[in-house]
C-alpha cells in the first residue's frame, strides 16, 4: 500500500466519524452505519416478520380456531399491518435503540442532536418507512395491473419512488426520509470484548532487545496491523509478517515467529507511546519521525 | 536518547494504565449488561448509584487511553463501553406504563392542538372536494363515472334504482352481508385506512403538495357518493350511513392531512432553523398525532364494520356519530394543565 493510498484510507474512515460531545466533554465520535449494514438490518428484520406471521398462524390452525378461512385471513391482514407498523417501532423504543435485524449488524438509532431518542420521533421515523418500502412496490403493482399508457409511465413513478427510498445514497449521513423527519441517526454500536493485553504475554520479559533504528522503521498504523495479527493467532499470517519485518530491518531467522512478533510488538508500542506522551504522535511508516 | 539504549518499562506504561482502571470497566461492563436485558429493576440501589460513578471513571480511562495507549483492541473497547453506557445514562428512564398514561393524558391531545391551523385547512379542502364533486354530480351525473372508480362503486351510481340504493344501506334484507364475515370487512377497513393515512403523512415532506391532493381526492369520492344518494331521496340515510364511523374516520383523515403539512409547512418556511431541524422537530410532533390517527381508525374501522352492520336505524347512527364527534372534540381541544414531568 502506498502513502498516498493509506492517507485516502484514513481519510474515508474519517469522514463517516461524527463529533459527538457528552455533556462531559467527551467527543463519542459516532460512526455513521453503512447503507449495505442498513439494508441488511432491514432484510432480517422483514424475514422475521414473515416467520412470526407464519408461527403464529400455525398456532392458531393447531388450536383449531380458523376452522374457517376467515378468521385466517383475519390474521393475516392485521397481523402484517400490527407487525408492520410497531415491530420497528417496539423494537427501537427498547434500551438499545434496534430492532434484532438491526442489534444483528451492530447498528442502532441516536438522536442527531445528542439528547436523548424520543418515542414519537422513533415512530415518526418508522411510519414514514410505509411510504419509502411500499410506495415503490404499488407503483410496481400499478403499472403492472393496469395497462397504462406505456410502461415507461409506470416506469417513471418507479424510478420517481424509488429516489425516496434511495434517499440515503444520496446523503452522507446515511440519513432515510425518515431519518431527516424524525432528526435521527443509524450509527454503529461496536462491542468490543476487552481482550488480553498482548503486550503483557509471557510476563513483559522481553527475548529479544531491538535497536531504536530496528524500531523507527514503522508507525502506528503498522503497530495495529501486528496487533491483530498477533490476536488472530495464524501461524501462516504470522510467519508472513515475521519474515517481512525480519527482511526490512536485516534480521536472520533465529527465533519462533510469535517470541519474536511478541517481543517486537511489544517495544515497538513502548517507543511510539512514549512518543505520544511527547506530542509525537507517527501515524504510519511514511510520516516523518 | 542513547542509540542503543534498550526499552525499559517508562514511568507510564499501557500495562500499569490497565491494571489500575481495568475493574471498574469489567464492573461498568456487567452492570450495563443486566441494565440491557433486564432494566433498571435488576440493580440495586448501591448499584444505581455506583453507575455513574463508574460511567465517568469509564469516560475518563477513554480520553487518557485516546491520548497515550496504541492497543487497538482496548481502545475499541472502551469507546464500545462510553457509549453504551452514554445512550443508557442519559436515555429514557421511564417505565412503559407511566410513558403510555403521559402519551394518553397530554401527549396527544397537544400534539393535535398544536396542529389545530392544519387541521382546519385540511378539513376545508375535503369539503371542497366534496362540494366540488357534489355539484358537478348534481347538474350532470355523467361526472360521477369520473370521479369513483367502478370497482369503488359496486352498482351504487347514478343507473341504480331506490331499492338497491337503500340495500347498500343497510336496510332492507338484500344487504347480502354475512354477520360471520364482519371481522373480516371491519379488519380490511382499518388497514386500507391505516395505509391511505399514513401515507398521506408521510407525503407530507414533499412541500405538504401530494397530501393535499390526496385529501381532495377522498373529499370528491365522498361529495360524489352524497350526490348519488340524494338525488333519489337518500340523503338522510345516506348520512346516517356515513355519520356513524364517519365523524371518526374523517377527522382521523383530516389530522393525518394535517401532520403530514406541518411537516411540508416547516420544510417550506422553516424561519430561524435550519430545515433540517425545522423538519426534525414537526416530525416529532406529527410522529405523536400518528399514533393517535392509527388509534381513531382502530376505532373507526369498529364502528364501520360492526357498529354499522348491526345498527341499522339511522336516527341511532346519527346519534353514535355525533356521541364520537363530541368525544374527540372533548378530548382534543378542552384546555387542562400541560404536565409538568
Amino acid at each position: 500500500m502506498s502513502a498516498a493510498g493509506n492517507l485516502r484510507m484514513r481519510a474515508a474512515q474519517e469522514k463517516k466519524l461524527r463529533e459527538f460531545v457528552t455533556p462531559e466533554g467527551v467527543d463519542l465520535q459516532l460512526r455513521i452505519a453503512s447503507a449495505a449494514l442498513r439494508l441488511g438490518a432491514l432484510l432480517i428484520d422483514l424475514i422475521l416478520i414473515v416467520l412470526t406471521l407464519v408461527l403464529f398462524t400455525l398456532l392458531i390452525l393447531w388450536a383449531g380456531l380458523a376452522s374457517n378461512s376467515s378468521i385466517a385471513v383475519t390474521v393475516w391482514l392485521l397481523g402484517a399491518f400490527v407487525l408492520r407498523t410497531f415491530w420497528f417501532i417496539g423494537f427501537e423504543l427498547g434500551a438499545r435503540a434496534a430492532t434484532p435485524g438491526k442489534r444483528l449488524m451492530g447498528i442502532r438509532v441516536v438522536a442527531r442532536d445528542g439528547g436523548r431518542l424520543t418515542a414519537d420521533a422513533v415512530v415518526a421515523r418508522n411510519l414514514i418507512r410505509e411510504l419509502e418500502l411500499f410506495l415503490p412496490l404499488t407503483m410496481m403493482g400499478v403499472g403492472a395491473a393496469e395497462d397504462m399508457v406505456s410502461g415507461w409511465t409506470a416506469l417513471a413513478g418507479v424510478a420517481w419512488s424509488l429516489t425516496l427510498s434511495l434517499f440515503l445514497l444520496f446523503n452522507r449521513d446515511r440519513m432515510r426520509m425518515g431519518d431527516l423527519i424524525a432528526g435521527t441517526w443509524v450509527v454503529m454500536a461496536k462491542r468490543a470484548k476487552l481482550d488480553r493485553d498482548i503486550a503483557a504475554d509471557g510476563g513483559g520479559v522481553d527475548a529479544i532487545r531491538f535497536t531504536d533504528a530496528e524500531l523507527a522503521v514503522y508507525g502506528i498504523y503498522e503497530l495495529q496491523e501486528l496487533e491483530r495479527v498477533l490476536r488472530g493467532a495464524d501461524p501462516r499470517a504470522m510467519r508472513d509478517v515475521a519474515d517481512t519485518i525480519r527482511g526490512k530491518i536485516g534480521r536472520p531467522v533465529a527465533e519462533e515467529d510469535d517470541v519474536f512478533l511478541t517481543s517486537y510488538y511489544r517495544q515497538l508500542k513502548a517507543r511510539l507511546e512514549r512518543g505520544l506522551l511527547f506530542g509525537k504522535r507517527r501515524e504510519d511508516k511514511y510520516a516523518s519521525e | 536518547m542513547g542509540t542503543a539504549r534498550p526499552t525499559d518499562a517508562p514511568g507510564f506504561s499501557t500495562s500499569r494504565f490497565r491494571a489500575e482502571r481495568e475493574a471498574d470497566w469489567i464492573a461498568f461492563d456487567t452492570l450495563l449488561g443486566r441494565l440491557e436485558t433486564r432494566g433498571a429493576k435488576a440493580l440495586s440501589s448501591d448499584e444505581l448509584l455506583q453507575l455513574p460513578i463508574l460511567y465517568r471513571a469509564t469516560l475518563s480511562s477513554l480520553s487518557i487511553a485516546r491520548a497515550t495507549i496504541l492497543d487497538k483492541a482496548l481502545l475499541d473497547h472502551l469507546e464500545g463501553l462510553a457509549m453504551r453506557g452514554y445512550f443508557l445514562i442519559y436515555g429514557v428512564r421511564e417505565t412503559r406504563l407511566s410513558r403510555l398514561r403521559r402519551f394518553f393524558l397530554y401527549d396527544w391531545p397537544a400534539a393535535v392542538r398544536a396542529v389545530w391551523k392544519e387541521t382546519l385547512i385540511i378539513a376545508l379542502i375535503i369539503t371542497l372536494g366534496a362540494l366540488t364533486s357534489w355539484s358537478l354530480v348534481a347538474h350532470n351525473p355523467e361526472w360521477y363515472y369520473n370521479f369513483v372508480p367502478e370497482e369503488m362503486a359496486g352498482g351504487r351510481d347514478p343507473r341504480a334504482t331506490v331499492e338497491f340504493l337503500r340495500s347498500t344501506l343497510g336496510h332492507g334484507k338484500a344487504g347480502g352481508e354475512d354477520q360471520g364475515a364482519l371481522h373480516l370487512f371491519a379488519t380490511f377497513l382499518f388497514t386500507h385506512n391505516s395505509r391511505v393515512s399514513i401515507m398521506s403523512f408521510a407525503l407530507g415532506f414533499a412541500f405538504g403538495v401530494p397530501t393535499m391532493m390526496l385529501e381532495y381526492y377522498q373529499g370528491i369520492g365522498l361529495g360524489a357518493m352524497l350526490a348519488v344518494f340524494s338525488a333519489k331521496g337518500l340523503g338522510v340515510d345516506f348520512g346516517g350511513w356515513l355519520f356513524i364511523h364517519g365523524t371518526t374516520e374523517l377527522f382521523a383523515a383530516a389530522l393525518s392531512g394535517a401532520a403530514g403539512l406541518r411537516i411540508g409547512i416547516a420544510v417550506v418556511f422553516p424561519g430561524a432553523r435550519s430545515r433540517l431541524q425545522a423538519a426534525a422537530e414537526a416530525g416529532r410532533t406529527a410522529g405523536k398525532v400518528m399514533v393517535g390517527v392509527i388509534l381513531m381508525l382502530l376505532a373507526a374501522g369498529l364502528l364501520e364494520g360492526f357498529g354499522r352492520q348491526l345498527i341499522t336505524d339511522t336516527v341511532m347512527r346519527y346519534a353514535i356519530g355525533s356521541l364520537m364527534l363530541a368525544f374527540w372534540l372533548a378530548y382534543f381541544y378542552i384546555p387542562r394543565r400541560e404536565n409538568v414531568a
